[in-house]
């Protein structure tokens, strides 16, 4: 409760947290059918028609209605986004918690396997699991997943270092606590707070990435309706019809900036020691 | 162990770990290589010709042997052969990365350019109109994917100036400077356009950091001017996270230029690892993925002795 106060009085905090919350809404009407019309109908006579009070949007190249269409590429987005920053935090909760409570040759093996991962750029290696799965939604998921691990683990390991030294650690050793109750009852809850900042900012670079990946026509497959997917085929259509360009690149670009909004804003509340430098 | 002696005995693990991860996922592709090499063509070959080619390449022995093998023809320079190229995977890996790295070059410097005058003069305005500004611009910056970025420059470029850039050909920067210059200033502008604001947002950060530092207190009370407390004493060591970011981000550029290559359609190397996925040329996305990892991790490495030459802390282990 304090925490939605703060960010209710934080200025960036609650123009991100507004816009996430429309497009969770938009996302949800786009997921269950309530769109002004059907994403993959194609009204043939209205092609390419320009925003109108029927088409909020315009149409595309087959007479599909944009605003439905991104109304349901925002559900795709948000799902693929919080699928894979959900098993990028888990996997990456999981290994930085082992990796700094146990220490010695095990954090060794699992933090430079850590490493090999972030030896590549982001894109690259979601390219090369894609080059190995095939295109496809959860292939994305899985390859924004394997990208963002690593993140996670280094934002776990380091403060699980200096928790198992305290002494209330110590305390809990004291009285029999087993080490899964240790690790996932102290040391766990006093990582919530930086691994709520890290899941926020993880989600705009996910949407990021999957927007990009779609872009480059090796996520979400059409006919079914995806952000990158849509700005990609306006690019021949730009000239004839800029709606097709303006209303997909606004909604990826509002979408990661209410996650980069909300994120900072957290980091400010959750990390006062950031918060007069963060822009 | 101090913090760059860890860094350098790890370096040659992690480059290992690179190889085998890189090895053994294109491995994983369902099917046998022979059909991964040939495509539909692997159908007509006979039972014996099939057993001659796998001898040939090598895939009847165990995987272990495959690796090592392999790894021994990298350390060589010898990356495999491109089907689709007919060529050896590194001469066309080293036509293209020229184009990549100039473009990631380019980008950094405009990033740079912008960015750190940008942060410097947000951090002197503190909470003021250009402050609050930088900060809007740098945080759409942020937000906005290369993607759109470069459609818009495309789109306002035609629409608006009637000017098309030059896609498909490309002029080397040897033999023509200005028509290479302008074939890539605007996909460098798109590339740059998220780096700066990283940079402007950095920048600004560290500035706050070390304006209000005493020696910057000392300096404003004996009386120097602020120009030359800002530039001169504050913004040396302000720059100190800018060039670690920088090398970081630099790395992504090389790789992140993938969507940037594929949209102004330039032949780099994003571009080429791109189309060895769709022509499913595994040597090719093999190599491909290999070279940008290795030049990731060697900037990294030459960041972080930068880094250590810059702040004694990190020398003496103290991180």
């Amino acid at each position: 409760m304090r925490i939605l106060r703060a960010i209710a009085a934080h200025p960036t905090g609650r123009i991100g947290a507004g816009i996430i919350l429309l497009y969770l809404l938009l996302a949800l009407c786009g997921t269950i059918g309530f769109t002004p019309h059907d994403p993959l109908q194609q009204f043939r006579i209205d092609r390419l028609q320009g925003p109108s009070a029927t088409y909020l949007m315009g149409t595309d190249l087959f007479g599909r209605d944009t605003a439905s269409r991104l109304m349901v590429g925002i559900g795709q987005s948000f799902l693929i986004a919080f699928a894979s920053v959900g098993l990028a935090s888990l996997f990456g909760t999981i290994i930085g918690l082992l990796a700094g409570w146990w220490g010695g040759w095990l954090d060794g093996v699992f933090m430079r396997s850590m490493d090999v991962l972030l030896a590549f750029p982001a894109i690259l290696l979601a390219l090369l699991i894609i080059a190995i799965v095939g295109p496809g939604t959860f292939t994305s998921v899985v390859a924004i997943a394997a990208v963002y691990t690593p993140i996670f683990a280094r934002v776990v390991r380091g403060p699980t270092l200096s928790l198992k030294r305290r002494d209330f650690v110590d305390a809990a050793r004291t009285f029999g606590s087993s080490e899964g109750y240790i690790l996932t009852r102290h040391l766990l809850l006093n990582l919530v707070a930086p691994l709520t900042v890290q899941v926020t900012l993880a989600l705009a670079w996910a949407l990021l990435t999957e927007a990009g990946l779609s872009f480059l026509g090796l996520g979400t497959q059409p006919p079914a309706p995806s952000l990158g997917l849509m700005m990609s085929e306006a690019r021949n259509l730009m000239q004839q019809a800029p709606w097709l360009l303006v209303f997909p690149g606004l909604t990826i670009m509002l979408g990661i900036l209410g996650f980069n909004l909300f994120g900072d804003a957290l980091r400010d509340i959750l990390d006062p020691r950031t918060q007069r430098r963060t822009a | 162990m101090t913090y760059l002696a860890r860094r350098l005995v790890t370096f040659p693990l992690i480059l290992l770990g690179v190889s085998l991860l890189v090895f053994f996922s294109i491995r994983m592709i369902p099917g046998d290589a022979i059909t991964a090499m040939l495509g539909t063509e692997a159908g007509l070959l006979t039972p014996a010709q099939r057993q001659a080619l796998a001898e040939y390449f090598g895939i009847d022995q165990p995987a272990v042997v495959q690796y090592g093998r392999w790894l021994w023809g990298v350390l060589q320079g010898d990356l495999g052969l491109s089907v689709t190229y007919g060529k050896p995977v590194l001469t066309i890996i080293l036509e293209r990365f020229p184009l990549t790295l100039e473009l990631a070059l380019l980008s950094m410097v405009i990033a740079l350019g912008v960015g750190v005058p940008a942060g410097v003069l947000a951090a002197t305005h503190s909470e003021r109109p250009a402050d609050v500004v930088v900060r809007i611009l740098a945080m759409l910056g942020q937000s906005t994917p290369g993607f759109v970025v470069g459609l818009v420059i495309i789109y306002v470029l035609s629409v608006y100036f009637g000017f098309i850039p030059a896609m498909g050909s490309f002029v080397s920067l040897w033999s023509d400077p200005m028509a290479n210059l302008g074939q890539l200033i605007f996909p460098a502008i798109t590339l740059g356009f998220a780096f700066a604001a990283s940079v402007t947002r950095i920048s600004r950060s560290a500035m706050l950091d070390v304006l209000s530092d005493d020696y910057i207190r000392t300096a404003r009370a004996k009386g120097v001017p602020a120009r030359s407390v800002v530039w001169r004493h504050a913004l040396p060591n302000a720059l100190i996270p800018v060039v670690t970011l920088s090398g970081v981000e630099f790395g992504y550029l090389l790789g992140g230029a993938v969507i940037v290559e594929q949209i102004f359609a330039l032949p780099g190397l994003g571009r080429l690892t791109l189309d060895a996925i769709g022509q499913r040329d595994y040597a090719l996305v093999q190599g491909c993925v290999l070279f940008v990892a290795l030049n990731f991790l060697i900037v990294n490495l030459l960041v972080d002795l930068a880094y250590a030459a810059l702040d004694p802390r990190i020398r003496l282990g103290a991180r």
